[in-house]
């Protein structure tokens, strides 16, 4: 049999349309990092050049270091990502397994009911939630933003987990209970590890949104003391006059953190440890 | 050791009734396996045993005790599976310890079991690999190690060599029936392979859409199959049967015949058929002829013989070994 071979010029096509596509994907980001490094003047005249030497200027970086506590507003939107995701991923995982491991009456109906939150926006929710967490007190904390983000993750997670699980080999998990293992320890040493692809992809598609979030912090948490990111980076965009330096600064940092966090859970995407679990 | 009992039975999943009633007694250190085709219900049945579903009714004893609510782990029993379901995390070693371990038990009695059971089963060289390290033949001898290491009452296999390539099934097949004497431990084995069933069993149990339909030594479900199922199921190639009205039989609705019990000649005989088809397998010959008397039979012959397509021959059953099957499909006797 000989294999199947791809004309170059074929591929090269392919290459081409990659390499597009990931040009359109990465000019909006490349462009607010280099002119982050731009004086004013510049971001107006020349915004698709890179900085030269005489317009190169780390003003917006120190406008945004200088005011406010921008050191602060990333403390909270990393605690609010990080502490939501590990929730999301806690419970979307239990309530994955339980929906794809056992047989109970409505099973099908609670898996239907936790779906429809993939459907309908939690911003729906946005006055009723305030009101809640006005009643509990919780209005401009950070427990706010985390439950809330917690709820608007668990649909997709338990969705994709379930799924997931439903590939996790029953022998597998038979093994366990005659070998003694609870369900608690079937849970968190046989099937989590083997379904650890899914839930990096979980992470990921659960953590993008929470970072770039505006609304919620709005609504829920402007306090100084609890200001995210994104939220944190208004202030420089004014009804009149907008602090493009700044601005652009603020967001060229904004970048970071969720990429170290990206590099950390693709990691475990390609890695799987599942050959040999069985067959 | 280990004894076991069943008393009618009966699971259910919905409206679907999987098994129909089932009653069966295991002697301590039988080999018993349970045959049928895919989706009678005998992994079912196992699976019931072991504790990993629910009964919809009836009742397992272990040892004269009864565990419908015993969890899986504390019955006593230990299961190797089709996929091996080795932990894909751990050691060979700790695969094998980890039962114990979850028990309680010390450190030098885990190390002292698995190290019995790996000489056993050769698997020495490997107890540092993991899983996925082993070719298919390893691993299952790890799982069969697992469920060793556990001196359980009753080893329960699902279908254990089915994903093993044939020669490496037949070397899996030595070694269990080598450790079923060794270890004289009661053993419940499930398979559709009627080869692995007529080898290995003590007592074969013939299951059929959730009802057992004869429960035997190998040589009596051979002999004297209690009806039609269970003379088609056992024996390859299959039994011949033939309509009783065609030869001249009207008490019987249906005669068998097999294969193995037909002798052939060219110049005269019972039946005189035309052949369709041969098959040289060396030790055997298998022909299949088309006679006015009987339709398509099947006649096996020991060594070689020379017969060509659209040869003329005569066939003549032997008589005494003819089964005789009444309207309700069940043996006449």
């Amino acid at each position: 049999m000989s294999k199947a071979r791809v004309s170059p010029l074929r591929s090269g096509f392919v290459h081409l349309a990659l390499a597009g596509y990931t040009a359109i994907a990465l000019f909006p980001v490349l462009l607010t990092i280099l002119n982050s490094f731009k004086d004013r003047n510049a971001i107006f005249r020349t915004p698709l050049t890179p900085p030269t030497a005489s317009n190169f200027s780390l003003i917006g970086y120190e406008t945004v270091l200088s005011q406010g506590d921008f050191v602060g507003y990333f403390q909270n939107s990393l605690i609010v990502t990080v502490v939501s995701i590990f929730f999301v991923l806690l419970f979307g995982a239990m309530a994955a397994f339980a929906l794809s491991e056992y047989r109970f009456k409505g099973n099908t109906m609670m898996g239907l009911y936790l779906a429809i939150g993939i459907m309908i926006p939690i911003r729906l929710g946005t006055v009723a939630i305030l009101q809640g967490m006005v009643a509990a007190g919780l209005v401009n904390t950070l427990t706010a933003l985390i439950l809330v983000y917690t709820a608007q993750g668990l649909p997709l997670a338990i969705f994709i987990l379930s799924e997931f699980m439903r590939t996790v080999s029953d022998d597998l998990k038979n093994a366990g209970r005659i070998d003694g293992l609870s369900e608690y320890a079937i849970f968190f040493r046989l099937v989590l590890p083997l379904v650890k692809p899914a839930m990096a992809t979980v992470a990921v598609f659960t953590m993008i949104p929470i970072w770039n979030d505006l609304w919620f912090p709005l609504i829920l948490a402007p306090g100084e003391a609890t200001k995210t990111v994104t939220l944190g980076s208004q202030v420089f965009i004014g009804q009149f006059v907008t602090n493009w330096n700044a601005v652009l600064a603020a967001l060229s940092l904004a970048i970071f953190p969720v990429l170290v966090l990206y590099v950390i859970f693709s990691r475990q995407l390609i890695r799987g440890i599942t050959a040999g679990a069985v067959k | 050791m280990g004894s076991l009992n069943l008393k009618s039975i009966r699971k259910a999943f919905g409206t679907h009734e999987v098994l129909k009633g089932i009653d069966l007694e295991v002697k301590d250190g039988e080999f018993v396996i349970f045959v049928g085709p895919s989706g009678c219900g005998k992994s079912t049945l196992l699976r019931v045993i072991a504790g990993l579903e629910d009964a919809t009714s009836g009742s397992v004893q272990i040892d004269g005790k009864e565990v419908i609510t015993t969890p899986p782990a504390k019955r006593g029993i230990a299961m190797v599976f089709q996929s091996y379901a080795l932990y894909p995390h751990l050691t060979v070693k700790d695969n094998m310890g980890l039962g114990l371990k979850q028990m309680g038990a010390p450190r030098a009695e885990i190390d002292a079991k698995v190290g019995k059971a790996s000489t056993m089963l050769s698997l020495d060289p490997y107890l540092a690999r993991r899983p996925a390290e082993l070719s298919g033949g390893q691993r299952q001898r790890v799982a069969i190690g697992r469920a060793i290491v556990r001196e359980p009452k009753l080893f329960l296999f699902d279908e254990p060599l089915s994903n093993l390539d044939a020669a490496l099934r037949v070397n899996t097949r030595l070694e269990i029936a080598r450790l079923h004497r060794s270890l004289k431990a009661t053993m419940i084995y499930v398979t559709h392979d009627q080869v692995e069933a007529m080898t290995l069993a003590d007592k074969i149990v013939v299951l059929n859409a959730g009802q057992i339909e004869q429960i035997g030594s190998p040589m009596e479900l051979y002999n004297k199959p209690a009806n039609v199922f269970v003379a088609g199921f056992i024996g390859s190639p299959q039994m011949n049967f033939i309509e009783a009205g065609r030869l001249g039989d009207s008490q019987a609705k249906t005669i068998g015949i097999r294969p193995e019990h037909i002798t052939l000649s060219r110049n005269g005989g019972d039946w005189k058929g035309k052949v369709i088809h041969v098959e040289h397998l060396g030790a055997d010959t298998i022909l299949y002829l088309e006679t006015e008397d009987t339709g398509l039979l099947t006649v096996r012959l020991f060594g070689e013989h020379r017969y060509d397509v659209d040869d003329v021959v005569y066939a003549t059953p032997d008589k005494a070994l003819m089964h005789r099957f009444g309207a309700d499909d069940r043996v006449q006797r």
